[in-house]
């Protein structure tokens, strides 16, 4: 059942990707950013992938591009996950937001904003959603001092 | 018919005995206080299951006067930070600190609480003593009811043995 699935995404899908493989039962796919938005048009239309489970992303530093922002979507009708990577350079890291698709995404990307600074292009509020008005920088990213806190009230001396 | 040394209630004259006693101000209000400790649950993490455990009935800390939690802090004298705080909640806790009438006092709940346990990143405040004065800690991930209960009981010594100041300079 699931191999069938994977089959035909590969079939269908495969020539769109720079890459495509399963790992751990996931169809993973790689994919160019400019191909984003059409590929996942085809994922929920094509074959039945409804459900946005999450965005994040990967500092690979000092790799160039440096961040891998990463996707997963689940088929409540083939009971199967796919993965999708993009890689985006510091000096320009955008990427499509998918709101217009899953409007689950909206709060999702604003994680990802503000934890790795990743811009989705069509998202109107990337305000902080964890982090507090204020905060300055990107926690998750590797160049990130993990012993630079921020606070927001005195401390006691 | 045997005569009560003690009469329950008096009856007839009055004798005189036992009907004044001599204290310390300061050892019969921190014995008065000490047993009316009404806590402010500041509950932010997992250690909130250890606080229910320890307020339930199998270890009762209404023993101590200290089961009735008030979830106003005006009505609260034991303000009980349990779990972790983050700096973008720092500001809240310092707010509900500053509306608790004094006398106060303040509990830090567990590991996190006390000085930021196993957090040290961009999120967690390291020990709620950096934004508020501390009474008591007591440490643990989480604490066992028995270290809560002695932490309660240490901090009976504590207001027992301090100053209770009727007026302050501050009145």
């Amino acid at each position: 059942m699931a191999d069938d699935i994977f089959e035909r995404l590969q079939a269908a899908l495969g020539p769109g990707a720079a890459s495509s493989s399963v790992a751990h039962g996931i169809a993973v796919f790689e994919i160019a950013p400019a191909a984003l938005t059409g590929f996942v048009a085809r994922l929920k239309g094509e074959f039945g992938f409804d459900l946005f489970l999450d965005v994040t992303a990967v500092d690979w530093l000092p790799q160039a591009p440096r961040f891998e922002v990463v996707w997963h979507f689940y088929s409540t009708t083939h009971k199967v996950r796919v993965r999708l990577k993009v890689r985006v350079p510091e000096s320009d890291a955008t990427v499509d937001s998918l709101v217009a698709h899953y409007g689950s995404a909206r709060f999702m990307e604003r994680e990802c904003h503000e934890m790795y600074g990743i811009d989705f292009r069509g998202n109107d509020d990337l305000r902080p959603i964890l982090l507090y008005e204020g905060f300055e920088g990107h926690p998750l990213r590797k160049d990130y001092d993990k012993e630079h806190e921020q606070p927001l009230v005195p401390y006691r001396t | 018919m045997k005569a009560a040394t003690i009469p329950i209630q008096a009856v007839g004259e009055k004798s005189g005995a036992f009907e004044y006693i001599t204290t310390k101000k300061d050892e019969l209000i921190g014995w008065a206080r000490k047993f009316s400790l009404f806590p402010y649950p500041f509950v932010t993490a997992c250690c909130a299951m250890e606080f229910m455990a320890v307020s339930s009935s199998p270890y009762d800390t209404d023993r101590f006067g200290a089961a009735l939690p008030r979830f106003s802090p005006r009505q609260a004298d034991l303000m009980m930070i349990v779990g972790t705080i983050s700096h973008k909640q720092a500001p809240v806790l310092r707010r509900v600190y500053d509306q608790m009438c004094e006398p106060k006092w303040v509990m830090a709940f567990g590991a996190c609480a006390t000085s930021g346990g196993f957090y040290q990143n961009y999120a967690a405040v390291a020990g709620v003593d950096k934004i508020i004065p501390v009474d008591i800690y007591v440490p643990g991930c989480p604490p066992r009811p028995e270290m809560v209960i002695d932490g309660i009981m240490r901090l009976q010594e504590l207001i027992a043995r301090s100053q209770h100041p009727i007026a302050t300079k501050e009145f």
